[in-house]
């Protein structure tokens, strides 16, 4: 009965309280987390202390190369963001400003199959605030939803509590909709639905869908996938679209938060 | 059962919510979350007593749900009646048979995340659940199943260790000592 009644109780508490407590209940993993990254840390230095010297020396020349690769694709964004900032100065528009990006390490998952969501190391004492973009270099990942003193909960595009704003990019025209979740996919976390787009939609298996930066939380620009299919529903009215997310979901180790 | 093995059990229920969401290739290869706490609920009522139980449920379902976007306290009640359902029956239950432990592990891990999601969809949260739910539930109450026995086998090993050693009985009874010599 007491136990009834204390479910009861934490039931009916306050969703900020709730979140606190959350927050305060997510803490006490700290110790395993820390304890989990160390482990991994030795595992790693122990498999490169046995990994023969040549095949580190190869490693190293690979790395050498894409680094000079992608210095020079450096270069060349510098200058096309140069270029591009004459020609805002020049027609008046709004200067963009590069984007604050901040690497974080993800740490757990959730542990219901029924939600999608990870935890990361970075939290208030980093600055977070909730409703920032995540993402990796291959495209959106979700938004932070709770943020605790070392670590947030980032909300994952899929999870039902996850809309993002999206278009179409095509040659023609931009389609927008609404990303949610495709409940026929579950064992597939990188499949998700595009929804309302318009009964014309031009929106072809292939096309790249990216965020249409409406509603203020995910940035205009950011690649959230590519159609895969598409079929029309309410006869025709509308267009739904399955869309295969850019960002490997399934292997999560790294992902970068987007500062304002 | 010493304070020492509520401890430990309260220790199992922590572990089995960090392991819960943690990422491991049979995780990623099942595509399915394992959950050790019904299993570990259903030792709990056969071993323990209210109080342990009822403490094992609770920091169980807490610490599960501060990790989850589950509403918090959502998965205790589910855990507390598995528990509660297999200490009311513990006299009717082979507790030493791998098969029954077996058996009681798969229906625990499988009551377990149905009745959350009844109580989820009570209070007005709408989780994700589709078709591909229906595996995820099958592996969860298969896995957990047979991993009961493992954690049953576990959890005696530490009960052993942490508790006073059983007082021996010798065959020797005073009253049947046949007494030699002049009484």
């Amino acid at each position: 009965m007491a136990v009834v009644l204390l479910v009861l109780a934490v039931l009916s508490l306050p969703i900020q309280t709730a979140t606190q407590l959350k927050l305060a209940l997510g803490g006490f993993f700290l110790p395993l987390i820390g304890l989990t990254s160390s482990s991994r840390t030795v595992a790693r230095q122990a498999e490169s202390a046995v990994v023969p010297r040549r095949m580190l020396l190869d490693h190293i020349d690979d790395l050498k190369r894409e680094n000079e690769r992608l210095r020079l694709q450096l270069m060349q964004s510098n200058l096309v963001w140069q270029e591009n900032l004459n020609l805002r100065q020049a027609l008046g528009w709004k200067q963009q400003t590069p984007w604050d990006l901040r690497l974080a390490r993800v740490t757990l998952r959730d542990p219901a199959n029924w939600w999608r969501t990870i935890q990361i190391d970075l939290g208030q004492r980093d600055g977070v605030v909730t409703n920032l973009a995540v993402m990796t270099s291959e495209g959106l990942v979700g938004k932070i939803d709770r943020v605790g003193l070392w670590s947030s909960q980032v909300v994952l595009i899929g999870d039902p509590n996850c809309r993002v704003s999206a278009v179409v990019e095509d040659e023609k025209s931009q389609d927008g909709g609404i990303i949610q979740a495709d409940s026929s996919s579950i064992l597939d976390p990188s499949i998700v639905e595009l929804t309302f787009l318009g009964g014309q939609s031009a929106a072809k298996p292939g096309a790249l869908v990216v965020t249409s930066g409406q509603g203020g939380v995910f940035p205009k620009g950011i690649p959230i996938g590519k159609v895969i299919e598409t079929r029309n529903v309410g006869f025709g009215m509308s267009t739904e679209a399955r869309v295969k997310l850019s960002a490997n979901f399934k292997h999560l180790e790294y992902v970068w938060v987007k500062f304002p | 059962m010493n304070y020492l093995n509520t401890g430990i059990l309260v220790l199992a229920a922590y572990l089995a919510a960090y392991l819960a969401s943690c990422q491991t290739p049979l995780n990623q290869w099942l595509g399915v979350q394992i959950d050790l706490r019904p299993a570990l609920m259903v030792y709990c009522g056969l071993r323990t007593e209210w109080t342990t139980l009822s403490l094992v449920a609770v920091l169980g379902g807490l610490w599960f749900d501060g990790l989850s976007a589950n509403r918090l306290g959502i998965s205790i009640l589910p855990l507390f009646v598995i528990a509660f359902l297999v200490h009311l029956n513990r006299g009717l239950i082979l507790r030493e048979q791998h098969y029954a432990q077996f058996v009681l592990g798969t229906a625990a891990s499988a009551a377990s995340p149905a009745l959350t999601i009844l109580l989820m969809v009570g209070v007005g949260q709408m989780p994700l659940i589709g078709w591909g739910s229906i595996w995820q539930w099958l592996i969860m109450a298969l896995v957990g199943g047979s991993l009961t026995p493992a954690l049953f086998w576990l959890l005696e090993r530490f009960s052993k260790a942490f508790a006073y050693p059983p007082v021996s009985e010798t065959s020797f009874r005073p009253d049947r000592e046949i007494k030699r010599g002049r009484v």
